[in-house]
């Protein structure tokens, strides 16, 4: 039943990856930059460029060179970037844990405030209480996410010196734990390596923070909206007047209730997250994929782009997977189409 | 192309089995902070292999400590009591002596040279690697070209510790272009083991593995965000460098690149906006040495073959009315040397000397009239976005006084990867830009950036057979005078018809804490490690 | 709108401070752009003064690294800043509103189709999309709006699909089909005009993102071209000086760009309220 239901999901999310992997091709392919030009050198002349235009394969037509991309796709080639030097599959997997431990520590964040904010929010709709919580966590969302980390930088490292020194994932001088999970976090946990788990702790504090103060907002939204309908509820209503008191009415039966669609929302959040981070990785020189796309981007470095779209992409389907399948756990009644 | 899975690089194979047996990262706290220098930047390099295709500015950098040279060039002050390479004294690097002969030169190799994987430098090395550079074309070809080393037929291994250059025709600039960082020697064992028939150069492996004899080798690379070297120990062919590591990280941000070096976390950076060298310099915490950059200059072009510009006396007006005090103040904040307000006729020949021109708004509005614009035009004014931090307050102080005389210009911030392109399509009218030959010669830099062979750094599309003349006269003169005389002569023709207007000439800054010391300026402009020590 | 509906707003506007104040600090805005422009006391793109000049009478925000009045340059951006993501808006309204209806009431294959496209621009990490979409096409004000109205799109035909659907069998819809009216009537006719209260809500949430989202490109330089006064390019020009001193550049178009998204925030938040006091989720 559930392996039928992955099939069939997995099977639908086949148009949407191949629309992706058109646009993609499409789109960078319409960047202005000229690999040819850049490869060629910096006195090349015009004919020097053509050759080396030849030897690319780019003055093949676009329908050709669509299909040598899939081919090397289909062979998981997904070429090589201009601006590491490196195979763009490398680079990914080598970012990819930087990048997702990075959101997942924001995305905690954001949870933990968003459904505090929310369920304090609802105890009394449009009191003081429910205004405030609604102007902090909208206060969150207004400014861009590269301001904020910049500010956070110059206000706790540069004035303050609480913060280390935004140098990526740990202090120059500390060494990668070694290799499990690619989350510096748990593998230096796993290593027993104290030293270095304090450092990236304290590496990622900052960057987690700018991301997360963004997600607050929608999570304390449906927080507070979800809290809103429980608590109008018929079984909360019985629950009081059975005389259970406010606080456990709250905590043990209407947030437990309430959590389902806080759980969907957060699945949501996660990949807009992943997808968000990309200005606070290049403020913060933190090596995840986001900053990786973007400076392939200005270069009009193609494969790095492609690559990178192609993963997110596939990381989209399988969340919202994963949301799916959560959520027939959660509430077997329910089938939900995210 | 082939997947490679390896995330990080470890060591150098070429390190042998020392390295090999080392565990991917070495705990780092067994290395005193004292012999260790961190440095940021904001690019990264993309290859340790210069001849590489594509390979960047920092990538030369890599190359340029990973690997020795035949020839290296001497160190004198400059004027401020810094160090500078010495561009008139050769010195010997791989190579122990040399005799010069009109038609030939013959290098004897030093005998205790070794590669990093422990096997000697031969002179069969030395032919391959040179035969490497003029045979995968592109920018190595091209620089070993401009010192007239062009066949595979040139290079001659004599014996094993002996190899001759054989001269196509006598040119000034042989001996220094063995002494530049593309004649690199590569271990040809090493790097023939690792060719493949599609890649006889093994261009593909030498990307990220290097091959060298140089004084630091490749301890860690994470591509796109570090790179670790460590001294090399056994290197015989200079001092004993004082660093024994350098880590070079990347840190995008120019203000996190500011905070890290006042905050002592970083100890060098090259990759600051002209400000806060300025400011940097002022606070005096921080030692900050600034060296104008050789035979460059920062300039306006106009396209001499279409659009507006191919009237002479626009361009004259749009001399005219460049705010030039105020770019020097606002843009550069001092940090440049100013290239205007000369008399008409240049009296030396020294380059860059200054232009005849000023701020003269009201002849310029009267040279727009004259120029058949009365109600003036609308144009373009364009940059690269990658050095927008110079470029842009250049450009906004620029067009508001070009629209005082009538000129009305949109600015276009071309992304870095598409402005190299748009430079050959040669089609841009107005254009800021800056140009710099590495070789320090008048003649070297009117060849590729005003001569009718129209290089594409000839960005005006600037041809006149007088200045043609000129310039080959200086190219192959043998007589001072009359070598003189030919500078004079085209410096005079290019004030006249002002295809490119000067700006400034800019500087090469650096940041480093006070404990650095070493610092030497290079014609490359990328860091030298080697001289680099650090004191308590 | 009713009378009803309006007595209505005006009871949460009473009842809700926030809401009132978000109000109040729209107008100003829309205020702002429309008289701003010829209000500010130097030119925006001139040089006014001395550069880097700290606040002062002459100069209340200061001047900027060429010397121009950061006062003047923050209210001018904001008819440039309203506009973008006013126009940005207005395309995605009209174009997912259409779509997205056009899904969730005829279904079948329209919705298919219309549904698959939205997954495949979903399925984009959206800023990256929109850097995509500015570097490929230049970055001029028209392709920037271009692009913050794609990767809106897919959010606006969710909701507007979402809502026609529930609707399609509703008892107005069958009256209108029984009556004899064609399809495409029905459509403009009943379910577009129920859909405008909650896509209003999403309206505004979006303006708040345009804005952030133009922030975003300047940063990276592919935002407007100087030397337009905008905020974002503003913020990202100046964010560098704050650590030498100069807080002053960033600082004001910062907390201008701020109170925008602030406010069109809260009024999406306060139009849920209006549109559907019980959901405001």
């Amino acid at each position: 039943m559930m392996l039928a239901v992955i099939a069939r999901r997995l099977a639908a999310a086949l148009p949407t990856l191949a629309g992706v992997v058109v646009v993609t091709f499409l789109l960078t392919r319409a960047l202005p930059g000229d690999p040819a030009a850049y490869f060629a050198g910096p006195a090349a002349t015009r004919e020097a460029v053509e050759q080396i235009r030849a030897q690319l394969g780019l003055d093949r037509s676009l329908g050709m060179q669509f299909l040598g991309y899939l081919r090397e796709l289909a062979r998981g080639d997904l070429g090589l970037s201009i601006t590491t030097g490196q195979p763009v599959l490398s680079d990914i997997v080598a970012r990819l844990p930087a990048s997702a431990e990075l959101t997942l520590l924001a995305l905690l964040f954001a949870a933990l405030a968003g459904i505090s904010l929310g369920v304090l929010a609802a105890l009394r709709p449009n009191g003081w209480l429910d205004n405030l919580c609604r102007v902090i966590a909208t206060l969150g969302v207004c400014l861009p996410a590269f301001f904020t980390g910049l500010l956070l930088i110059y206000v706790f490292y540069y004035l303050l010196g609480w913060a280390p020194a935004p140098l990526g994932r740990l202090n120059a001088f500390a060494a990668p734990p070694p290799h499990v999970t690619g989350f510096f976090l748990i593998d230096s946990l796993l290593a027993g390596q104290g030293e270095t788990f304090r450092s990236a702790l304290a590496q990622i504090l900052l960057p987690a923070l700018s991301l997360g103060i963004f997600a607050v907002a929608p999570i304390a939204r449906i927080t507070r909206g979800s809290m809103l309908a429980v608590m109008s509820s018929d079984f909360i209503r019985a629950a009081r007047a059975h005389g259970l008191s406010g606080r456990t009415v709250v905590i043990a039966y209407a947030l437990r209730n309430a959590l389902l669609p806080v759980v969907t929302t957060l699945g949501m959040v996660f990949s807009f997250l992943l997808g968000a981070n990309v200005l606070i990785e290049k403020v913060f020189a933190w090596p995840g994929i986001g900053s990786y796309a973007v400076e392939a981007l200005i270069a009009s470095d193609y494969a790095p782009v492609q690559g990178f779209v192609m993963t997110m992409g596939f990381l989209y389907v399988l969340l919202n997977l994963a949301i799916d399948l959560l959520y027939r756990v959660i509430d077997p009644r329910m089938e939900v189409t995210a | 192309m082939t997947i490679d899975r390896r995330l990080v690089l470890k060591g150098t194979a070429a390190a042998g089995a020392a390295a090999l047996a080392a565990p991917p990262f070495r705990p780092a706290a067994a290395q005193s902070r004292r012999e260790t220098l961190l440095m940021v930047s904001e690019n990264p390099p993309n290859s340790t292999d210069i001849h590489g295709v594509g390979a960047n500015r920092p990538a030369y950098e890599a190359s340029w400590n990973l690997y020795d040279r035949l020839l290296t060039f001497g160190v004198k002050k400059d004027s401020n009591g810094n160090d500078h390479y010495d561009y008139e004294t050769l010195l010997p690097e791989l190579a122990e002596e040399w005799d010069l002969r009109p038609m030939s030169v013959t290098f004897k190799l030093r005998r205790d040279a070794r590669f990093q994987d422990g096997t000697p430098v031969t002179a069969a090395d030395v032919k391959w690697s040179f035969d490497r550079a003029v045979s995968v074309g592109g920018f190595p070809t091209f620089q070993m070209g401009a010192g007239s080393l062009e066949k595979r037929e040139q290079f001659v291994v004599v014996d094993d510790h002996t190899f001759r250059v054989d001269f196509l025709r006598r040119d000034k600039l042989t001996m220094p272009d063995l002494a530049v960082p593309v004649p690199v020697v590569i271990n040809a064992g090493l790097a023939r083991r690792n060719a493949t028939e599609q890649d006889p150069w093994a261009m593909t492996w030498l990307r990220s593995n290097p091959a060298g004899s140089g004084a630091y080798r490749l301890e860690r690379w994470v591509p796109g965000q570090e790179m670790v070297f460590a001294r090399n120990d056994a290197w015989t062919q200079g001092p004993r460098p004082g660093l024994a590591r350098v880590i070079w990280r990347i840190v995008p941000q120019s203000g996190n690149r500011r905070a890290l070096l006042e905050r002592g976390d970083a100890d060098l950076s090259f990759d600051l906006p002209p400000k806060d060298f300025q400011e940097l310099q002022a606070a005096r915490r921080l030692k900050v040495i600034s060296t104008p950059v050789e035979n460059a200059l920062q300039y306006i072009g106009m396209n001499c073959e279409r659009g507006p510009f191919t009237n002479v006396k626009l361009r004259q007006a749009v001399a005219l009315a460049v705010p030039y005090q105020r770019l020097m103040e606002q843009a550069l904040h001092g940090q440049a040397i100013p290239m205007f307000g000369n008399p008409a006729q240049p009296e030396t020949a020294a380059w860059p000397q200054p232009s005849p021109f000023t701020t003269d708004l009201a002849r310029a509005r009267a040279l727009v009239a004259e120029a058949g614009f009365p109600n003036g035009l609308d144009t373009t004014l364009s940059f690269d976005l990658g050095l927008a931090t110079v470029n842009e307050p250049i450009s906004l102080a620029l067009a508001e006084n070009l629209a005082a005389i009538g000129i009305r210009v949109t600015i276009n911030k071309v992304p870095g990867a598409n402005w190299r392109n748009e430079l050959l399509k040669k089609e841009m009218p107005l254009i800021t830009n800056t140009f710099g030959g590495w070789l320090n010669y008048p003649d070297y830099f009117f060849y590729w950036a005003y001569h009718g062979q129209n290089a594409v750094f000839n960005t005006m599309s600037y041809k006149n057979p007088q200045m043609d003349a000129l310039i080959d006269r200086a190219r192959f003169a043998e007589d001072r005078a009359e070598y003189e005389a030919a500078i004079k002569g085209f410096v005079a023709i290019a004030w006249a018809d002002v295809p490119r207007i000067p700006l400034f000439q800019p500087n090469l800054n650096v940041a480093m804490q006070q404990s650095i010391q070493g610092y030497r300026y290079w014609f490359h402009r990328q860091l030298d490690y080697r001289s680099l020590s650090k004191t308590a | 709108m009713s009378a009803a509906s309006l007595a209505h707003a005006r009871h949460v506007l009473s009842g809700n401070p926030v809401t009132a104040l978000a109000f109040g600090l729209f107008a100003l805005l829309v205020g702002t752009a429309i008289l701003g422009p010829a209000l500010v006391p130097f030119d925006p793109i001139a040089a006014a003064g001395p550069a880097l000049q700290p606040p002062s009478a002459r100069h209340p925000f200061g001047t900027d690294a060429i010397g121009r009045d950061v006062f003047s340059r923050v209210i001018a951006a904001t008819r440039l800043d309203l506009g973008m993501a006013f126009a940005a808006v207005a395309i995605v309204f009209a174009c997912g509103t259409l779509t997205g209806a056009a899904a969730g009431f005829f279904g079948g294959w329209t919705d298919r189709i219309i549904g698959r496209l939205a997954d495949t621009i979903m399925a984009f990490p959206l800023f990256v999309l929109a850097m995509g979409i500015v570097a490929a096409l230049g970055n001029t004000v028209t392709n920037i709006v271009i692009a913050t109205a794609v990767v809106n799109f897919p959010l606006y035909v969710r909701i507007a699909r979402t809502e026609a659907s529930t609707r399609r069998g509703a008892g107005y819809v069958e009256a209108a089909r029984l009556s004899g009216y064609g399809e495409a009537h029905i459509l403009f006719r009943e379910i577009l005009p129920n859909l405008l209260p909650i896509m209003m809500v999403q309206v505004s949430l979006t303006l708040g993102y345009a804005i952030l989202n133009c922030a975003g490109l300047s940063f990276i330089g592919l935002g407007v071209r100087p030397p337009a006064p905008e905020w974002g390019i503003m913020v990202a020009e100046g964010a560098s000086a704050i650590i030498s001193g100069e807080w002053w550049i960033a600082l004001f178009p910062g907390l201008a760009l701020m109170i925008a998204v602030f406010t069109f925030n809260l009024l999406g938040d306060g139009l849920r309220d209006i549109v559907d006091p019980r959901r405001r989720t």
